[in-house]
C-alpha cells in the first residue's frame, strides 16, 4: 500500500460522506448524518495516515533528504484539503451542526480530485531555497487559516442560500424543505464569524512564519512579491471584515458577502497567484 | 468663530478615529496593493514600453506604478493608516482602562434590566449569610468576590478574563510596532550584493537600489565555494561557501554559509545567494626534473605556455574528463631553451606512473583540474529586524488574546426581604454569549441549590 492509493480512498471517503450528506439533507434521517461524519472522520484518519506514509516514503527515495510533504502543489492541494477536513471536523464536534458537511465537503472533495487527477505527484528532491524548517512552519499556518476561510466560505453560502427565501416566507411557522434543514441564518451568521476567528490569527502566524522563511533565505522579510502582496491583501479583507462586523454592524448578508470574496481572494493567493500572475514561489508550474 | 473652529478640529478627530476610515484605508490598501502584482515593479523602460507602449508607460511613470509599493501616494494611505489607527486607539482605550481601574463592583439597576444573562430568586437566612454562600460557590466554581455594602444592600462582584480587553490593542500596537521597525530597517539599513571569487576578498558591496559601492567596515574573503548536486541530476542540493572575516588583516569569524544559513557580523548578514564560473579555468600540474628529481607545481592555463627551470616551457593543448575510460587526460608538449616544438603526448590524471616512463628532461603529473568560481551572497543590514520580530510575536500574541478570550463578569445583589432574603444575579461576557450562557446557566443553578440549601439537581 503506497500514500498514493491511500489518497485514492481518501477521495472516496470524502465522496462518499458528500453524498451521505446530500442524502441528510433531502431524507432528515439522523443515521445517514452520522454515517456521514463518519466517513468524513475515516476519511480524514486514513488521509492522515498517507501524509505520514509519504513523508516517510520521502525518506526511502531520497534518503537523508526527505521532507515534510508540503513542498510542491500536488502536496499542498492534499494538505488543504487535509486542513479543511480538521477544521470542519472541530467545528462539527463543537457545534454539531450536521448539514454544513453538504457545503464544506465537496471543496476538499474537488481538491482531492485535482490533485489526484492532473498534479504531479512524484516526490522531488529539493532545491536549497525551500530546505528550511520555517517553510514547514509557513505551509502548515497558512493552509490551517485558508482552510477555516474555506468553511466560513461554505457556511456562507448556505447562509445566502437561505436568507433569500427565509425572507420571502411568510408565517411563524418554520420553513420546511431542504433549507428548513439548514441551522438559523443566526446560526449560521455566527459560524462564518467563529471560522473567520479560527483562520485570522493563523493567517497572521503563516504570514509571519512566510517573513521569517523569507528573512533566513534571502534576507528581507518582505519584498512585495506578489505572493506575499495577496496574503497581505487577504489579511487585509478579513480585517476589514472583522472590523465591520462589530463595529458597524456587517453582519448577515453583508458578512457572508465578505466571507466569498475573502475567500475568492485566498484562492487567488494560492493558486491564482502562481497559475496567472509570476513571483518568486516555486510551486505552480507543477 | 471659536466654536466653528473648534468643531473643525472636533471634526477632524472624529474622521481620524473612526472605524468607518479604517474600514476604508484597509479596503484600498487591499485593492492597491493588487496593482503591483499585475504590473511589473521596478522593470526597465523597455519592459514597459514592450507590454503597454509608451503613453502608458509614461502615465504608470506620473502615477508610480513603476514602484508602487514606495509611491507617495501609497506611503500616505499607510500613513493614514497608521494615524487612524493611533488615533483610535487614544480615543477608546481610556474606556478599557476604566475597566481596570474602577471595575463596577455595585451593580447598577439597568446591569439587572438588561443584561442577557440574570435571574432572581428568594432563599431564607440573612443577606450576609446568602452572600457568605454565594461567595464560596463563585470562588470555587467561577473566581474570587469582592463584596460591597450600599444603601442597606449587599453587592458581589467577580471578573475573570480582564486582559482579553488589551487584545485589540496589543493586535493595534503591534502593527505600529512592525511599521516602526519596517521604516528604522529602510532608514538606517541597506540591501546590497556582492561576488566575491574563490580566494579572493572585498570590503565593499553594492547598494541594490545602484546607489553606488557601500562600505563594509571590514574584510571577507571567501576560501572555498563547493556546491553539490542531487544523485544523476543536474538539481543543485546544496552550495556553501567558506567566508572568513578579517579585521586589520586579523580573523576574526569564519563560518561555513549555505542557503537559509547566513554569517553575520556586526549587524550585516551575507546570504549564499548565487554563484557563477569566474575566469579560465586551470590546471594544477606536477613536474618532476628528472636529472635532480626537483619538484614543481604549476597552475597552467590551457593553450598558454607556462615556464619551467632551464628555459623549458610546456603548454596543454587539449583536455577531456574522460578518456576512454581511463578518467580525465590531457596533451601536452614540451618547448626546448631554443624555442623548438617538442611531439605531444599524453597525461591521464589517474595513472601518473605511465609518464615516468617518457623520454624527456621532466616528467609530469596532473593533479587537478579547476575551475574558480564566484560565490553570491547578498548582503543586508537591517537594524530593525528584531522590532519587526517582537511586533510579530506580540500580534499572534493579541490576535489570540482578543478572539478567544473574553472578559466575564458577574454581579449578584442581595437585598432583605422580610425572613427571605432577596437574590439578583446578572452576568455578562464581552465576546462568545452563547457560550457564557451556558456557563451562566450552569453556575446559577449551582448557587441557587446552595444558597437554597439543597444538593445541586442531577441533571438527565
Ligand atoms: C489591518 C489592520 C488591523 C488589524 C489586524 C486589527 C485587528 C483587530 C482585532 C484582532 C481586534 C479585536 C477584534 C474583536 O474584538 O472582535 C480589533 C478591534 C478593534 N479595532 Fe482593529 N485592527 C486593524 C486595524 C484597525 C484600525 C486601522 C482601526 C482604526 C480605527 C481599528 C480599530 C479597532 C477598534 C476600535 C476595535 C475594538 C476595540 C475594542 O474592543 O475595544 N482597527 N482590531
Amino acid at each position: 500500500m503506497d500514500s498514493g492509493q491511500l489518497f485514492n480512498i481518501t477521495t472516496i471517503a470524502y465522496f462518499a460522506a458528500m453524498v451521505l450528506f446530500f442524502a441528510y439533507i433531502a431524507t432528515k434521517n439522523k443515521t445517514v448524518a452520522l454515517i456521514a461524519t463518519l466517513s468524513s472522520l475515516a476519511g480524514f484518519l486514513i488521509q492522515t495516515t498517507a501524509l505520514g506514509l509519504r513523508w516517510y516514503e520521502s525518506y526511502q527515495i531520497l534518503g537523508a533528504d526527505g521532507r515534510a510533504p508540503l513542498t510542491n502543489l500536488y502536496e499542498s492541494v492534499v494538505f488543504f484539503a487535509w486542513s479543511i477536513l480538521l477544521i470542519y471536523l472541530l467545528m462539527d464536534w463543537k457545534y454539531k451542526h450536521r448539514t454544513i458537511g453538504a457545503f464544506v465537503l465537496p471543496i476538499a472533495l474537488f481538491s482531492m480530485l485535482w490533485a489526484q487527477m492532473s498534479l504531479h505527484a512524484s516526490i522531488d528532491p529539493l532545491v536549497p531555497a525551500l530546505q528550511s524548517n520555517w517553510l514547514t512552519y509557513h505551509v502548515i499556518t497558512c493552509f490551517l487559516g485558508y482552510a477555516g476561510f474555506a468553511v466560513a466560505f461554505g457556511v456562507s453560502i448556505m447562509y445566502l442560500l437561505k436568507i433569500g427565501k427565509e425572507e420571502k416566507h411568510q408565517g411563524d411557522e418554520p420553513m420546511g424543505g431542504i433549507l428548513g434543514m439548514f441551522p438559523s441564518t443566526r446560526v449560521l451568521d455566527d459560524m462564518n464569524y467563529k471560522a473567520i476567528m479560527i483562520g485570522f490569527p493563523l493567517l497572521t502566524l503563516g504570514i509571519v512564519t512566510g517573513a521569517a522563511w523569507a528573512y533566513y533565505a534571502w534576507g528581507t522579510y518582505w519584498s512585495w512579491d506578489p505572493k506575499e502582496t495577496w496574503s497581505l491583501i487577504v489579511w487585509f479583507l478579513y480585517a476589514a471584515f472583522l472590523h465591520a462586523r462589530f463595529t458597524r454592524g456587517w453582519v448577515g448578508r453583508r458578512a457572508a458577502w465578505l466571507s466569498v470574496f475573502g475567500f475568492a481572494a485566498t484562492l487567488f493567493c494560492y493558486l491564482g497567484v502562481n497559475l496567472v500572475l509570476s513571483g518568486l514561489h516555486s510551486y505552480g508550474s507543477g | 468663530m471659536t466654536a466653528k473652529k473648534k468643531s473643525l478640529t472636533d471634526s477632524t478627530w472624529d474622521f481620524l478615529c473612526s472605524l468607518k476610515l479604517a474600514i476604508i484605508t484597509v479596503l484600498l490598501l487591499a485593492l492597491t496593493s493588487i496593482i503591483g502584482t499585475i504590473i511589473l515593479q521596478n522593470g526597465a523602460p523597455a519592459d514597459y514600453i514592450r507590454e503597454y507602449g509608451q503613453a502608458n508607460y509614461e502615465l504608470f511613470k506620473k502615477l508610480q506604478f513603476i514602484d508602487m509599493y514606495h509611491s507617495t501616494w501609497f506611503i500616505a494611505l499607510l500613513a493614514l493608516f497608521s494615524v487612524n489607527l493611533i488615533c483610535c486607539s487614544i480615543k477608546n482605550f481610556p474606556r478599557v482602562w476604566k475597566f481596570v481601574r474602577e471595575p463596577a463592583l455595585v451593580a447598577s439597576a439597568g446591569i439587572f434590566k438588561g443584561s442577557a444573562n440574570r435571574a432572581e430568586f428568594s432563599c431564607k437566612g440573612s443577606k450576609e449569610q446568602v452572600a457568605e454562600l454565594v461567595a464560596t460557590v463563585l470562588k470555587k466554581e467561577f473566581t474570587k468576590t469582592i463584596l460591597t455594602e450600599q444603601d442597606d444592600k449587599l453587592y458581589l462582584f467577580a471578573q475573570k478574563g480582564i486582559y482579553s480587553r488589551f487584545g485589540a490593542y496589543i493586535t493595534h500596537l503591534s502593527i505600529l510596532i512592525i511599521m516602526a521597525g519596517a521604516v528604522i530597517g529602510n532608514v538606517w539599513g541597506y540591501k546590497a550584493f556582492v561576488n566575491i571569487v574563490e580566494g579572493s576578498s572585498i570590503d565593499q558591496v553594492r547598494s541594490r537600489n545602484g546607489t553606488g559601492p557601500i562600505d563594509l567596515g571590514f574584510t571577507v574573503r571567501c576560501d572555498d565555494f563547493d556546491v553539490s548536486y542531487y544523485p544523476n541530476s543536474n538539481r543543485p542540493k546544496d552550495y556553501n561557501s567558506d567566508l572568513v572575516i578579517l579585521e586589520n588583516g586579523q580573523e576574526v569569524l569564519r563560518k561555513r554559509i549555505e542557503v537559509n544559513d547566513p554569517l553575520t557580523y556586526k549587524g550585516i548578514k551575507f546570504y549564499q545567494s548565487s554563484y557563477g564560473s569566474a575566469g579560465n579555468a586551470f590546471f594544477k600540474i606536477r613536474a618532476t626534473e628528472k636529472a635532480t628529481g626537483k619538484v614543481i607545481d604549476i597552475k597552467a592555463h590551457q593553450g598558454r605556455h607556462a615556464q619551467l627551470p632551464g628555459g623549458y616551457s610546456f603548454a596543454i593543448t587539449n583536455f577531456t574528463e574522460n578518456d576512454r575510460n581511463f578518467g580525465p587526460a590531457m596533451q601536452l608538449h614540451v618547448n626546448t631553451p631554443d624555442d623548438k616544438h617538442g611531439a605531444p603526448f599524453i597525461v591521464w590524471q589517474n595513472h601518473p606512473e605511465l609518464d615516468l616512463k617518457r623520454d624527456g628532461v621532466f616528467s609530469f603529473a596532473l593533479l587537478g583540474f579547476e575551475q574558480p568560481q564566484y560565490t553570491g551572497l547578498q548582503v543586508a543590514k537591517d537594524p530593525g529586524v528584531n522590532i519587526v520580530w517582537a511586533g510579530c510575536f506580540l500580534i499572534v500574541f493579541g490576535s489570540l488574546t482578543a478572539f478567544f478570550f473574553s472578559h466575564k463578569r458577574i454581579w449578584v445583589c442581595l437585598e432583605d426581604n422580610g425572613k427571605k432574603t432577596k437574590v439578583l444575579i446578572a452576568g455578562n461576557a464581552h465576546r462568545n454569549q452563547p457560550g457564557f450562557s451556558l456557563a451562566f446557566d450552569d453556575l446559577l443553578q449551582k448557587i441557587e441549590a446552595t444558597a437554597k440549601n439543597e444538593s445541586p439537581k442531577k441533571e438527565g
